[in-house]
């Protein structure tokens, strides 16, 4: 770079930039933004590649004896199945809050971790849950039925046996 | 003139070094001799890379007691028990589902010492967050965070929340109904973004809770993906982290003069009892230009005799008797009480009521009335404002000094009223008369994630700090305001989980008046 002759110069002024400091400068740049894109692609390995997704759906039997609006929860499922005069549907019991399993009861629904309550529809009745506890897909099967516990339906979806 | 001496054969010379060996692997590894003299101690420090963190003076000021009350050496102390007895854990332990489970109990009723080993560990990492708590505490009330020590304050910042994550990893790894259930509540928690963008609306193209619960477990449910990636974090990842920050934390006290003191500490601590040595005796071994090693306002040359002591042996037995002092604590609350261990996780069935540990217990409380609220919002605000606590204030009077600065003890205790008052006031509130949802079933969400106790209570100690500001004109006034209220917060609503909440997280005077069934 060339200085304008009778241009005053300080010693503050900062110097013109040569250019072999340039292209350092640029190798430098191009070899930090490669190391920062292999780090991203890096990064990429521990969002998670293989999910396990086994079927959800399992098969229920009800006992003839439950009375409407009464809880059947399956064995180790995060399920309420009901039957009333319009027919069955299932709720899921996981609390929409932060997780927990929540207990059917005369109310409704009560969540142990955080002091939710819902009602037997499933709507939010007290506490910090934001949304209405999930209803769950059911199919009528010969003499049984068929929740899936990954698919949703909207809330008053029933079925007839 | 005598004969010339006959060169001794290769043999002897062998066997002379072959003797002199022990003596120079000795001299080699500590070049300057036995630290015998003021000046051997000094090189003894600058030449070995552990000491050499410590200045080779240190100031009279930073000794004394009440200066520290040594918890940043308890928590390093803590961190090393449990260093020590982890890496003996994983002699045994399995990090997967049901293997893990049976593993602690193996250790715990097996492996010879396995049971007391783990208690240290569990004891260790509690009094860890205790210390680190206070150590955050002292700094902040001597006003030590002050100019030159600002980043080192980050610093710290960085190391509590790696210190609680470390905990939070730690918990979960013996895959008991706690764990289990922590697991679960943690990644849901880091999932409650999604209670605003579902308000919104944008869950469906923009998911930053989902993204993150996701990569925290390594799947869509808690499983074997998520064991490992927690048993990752908590046995290479975050300790690498802590023991960088933790070397730049002591590295740094030492560059930024060493502890915070007042202007006036020397003319306070009056003369040095016993005679009085200049710096060095004798000619350094080693010249470093001035402004390398004088850090300050003002040149320290020419000023007389330093109000200094030699680190080595001074400072050393004062961080050897709180090391002690805190193994000693931890080995006997190791012998005193058992790490608790429930039973084998059970998906279906959480415990009731699900209590996280009791340092967990404050947000527990907080997450009851909105999780994003609770578990991210108001935790991310107490880190920013402590974060910036030291480049908002850029006061000078009372740095050094307990509760130093304007409005002094008379701010902390008004401010120790309006902290427990405010908090116990609005869960007193919050616990007789419910909250809104319970008033209008009907009320949306939003307004229950930014009005609930938690954010009200912010607001308050917020307000609180403003008008403290305001009214000594001075941002130290509001920072000491603020950070005992949500000491004060912490600790009541620490208490209220941890003594005051039953089954289904209802409140009752007593664990006695909880039902049975």
């Amino acid at each position: 770079m060339t200085v304008m002759p009778g241009t005053p110069q300080s010693r503050l002024d900062p110097e013109p930039m040569p250019r072999r400091d340039l292209l350092g400068l640029a190798s430098l740049w191009s070899a930090a933004s490669a190391l920062l894109f292999a780090l991203l692609g890096a990064m990429r390995l521990p969002n998670a590649a293989i999910v396990a997704a086994p079927s959800k759906s399992f098969g229920v039997t009800l006992p003839e004896s439950l009375p409407a609006g009464e809880a059947f929860v399956p064995p180790n499922r995060a399920v309420a199945i009901f039957r009333d005069s319009e027919g069955v549907y299932a709720v899921s019991t996981i609390c929409t809050h932060l997780g927990c399993v929540v207990k059917p009861n005369a109310e409704g629904f009560e969540c142990p971790c955080h002091g939710s309550r819902f009602k037997p529809d499933g709507a939010v009745a007290k506490g910090p849950a934001p949304l209405p506890l999930q209803w769950l897909k059911v199919k009528a099967t010969n003499g049984g039925f068929q929740v899936d516990e990954g698919k949703t339906v909207p809330a008053g979806t029933r079925v007839k046996a | 003139m005598s004969a010339p001496a006959t060169p001794p054969p290769a043999l002897q010379e062998l066997k002379d070094n072959l003797r002199a060996a022990p003596r120079r692997i000795f001299e080699t590894a500590f070049r300057s001799g036995k630290p015998t003299t003021d000046r051997t101690r000094s090189t003894f420090i600058f030449s070995n890379v552990f000491l050499h963190l410590h200045s080779v003076r240190v100031h009279r000021w930073t000794l004394r007691w009440s200066t520290s009350m040594g918890l940043g050496i308890a928590t390093t102390a803590a961190f090393l028990l449990t260093l020590i007895t982890g890496i003996l854990l994983m002699f045994y332990y399995k990090p997967y589902p049901e293997a893990a489970y049976q593993s602690i109990k193996d250790i715990h009723f097996v492996v010879p010492t396995g049971r007391f080993i783990r208690n240290i560990h569990r004891w260790a990492a509690n009094v860890m967050v205790v210390t680190v708590i206070l150590h955050m505490a002292r700094t902040f009330y001597t006003a030590s965070y002050r100019r030159p020590r600002e980043f080192n304050w980050l610093i710290g910042m960085g190391l509590l929340a790696v210190t609680l994550g470390l905990s939070f990893t730690g918990y979960l790894l013996p895959w008991d109904q706690l764990a289990y259930w922590a697991i679960t509540i943690g990644a849901n928690i880091a999932q409650s973004p999604r209670e605003v963008t579902d308000a919104v609306g944008i869950t469906g193209w923009f998911d930053p809770g989902g993204m993150q619960k996701f990569l925290l477990l390594g799947s869509d449910s808690v499983g074997p993906e998520a064991l490992i990636r927690f048993y990752l974090l908590h046995v290479m990842i975050l300790p690498l982290a802590l023991m960088a920050l933790m070397s730049v934390h002591f590295w740094r006290i030492r560059k930024d003069g060493g502890l915070a003191r007042p202007a006036d500490a020397d003319q306070r601590l009056g003369n040095p009892p016993g005679p009085v040595y200049p710096v060095f005796t004798e000619a350094p071994m080693k010249t470093y230009s001035l402004a390398a090693i004088v850090r300050g306002r003002t040149p320290a040359v020419g000023k007389g005799p330093e109000n200094t002591v030699p680190s080595m042996p001074h400072l050393f037995y004062a961080e050897l008797g709180v090391f002690m002092l805190t193994t000693l604590v931890c080995l006997a609350l190791a012998l005193i009480s058992d790490a608790p261990l429930k039973e084998l996780a059970n998906p279906s069935v959480p415990e009731n009521p699900a209590k996280a540990p009791w340092y967990f217990l404050g947000l527990q409380e907080l997450v009851s009335f909105s999780a994003f609220v609770g578990g991210i919002g108001i935790p991310l605000l107490v880190l920013a404002g402590l974060g910036l606590i030291p480049y908002l204030d850029r006061e000078e009077t009372g740095t050094g000094e307990w509760f130093g600065g304007p409005g002094g003890r008379y701010v902390v205790r008004q401010a120790l009223l309006v902290g427990f008052g405010a908090s116990l006031a609005i869960e007193a509130f919050a616990i007789r008369f419910g909250w809104i949802r319970e008033w209008y079933l009907a009320v949306p969400q939003l307004v229950v994630t930014i009005l609930n106790p938690g954010t009200i209570l912010a607001a308050v100690y917020g307000l609180y700090s403003v008008w403290l500001v305001k009214r000594y004109r001075s941002t130290r006034a509001g920072a000491l305001g603020l950070f005992t209220c949500f000491l004060c917060g912490f600790l009541v609503l620490t208490a209220i989980g941890t003594y005051f909440r039953g089954p289904n997280w209802v409140f009752y005077w007593s664990p006695g008046d909880w039902p049975r069934h």
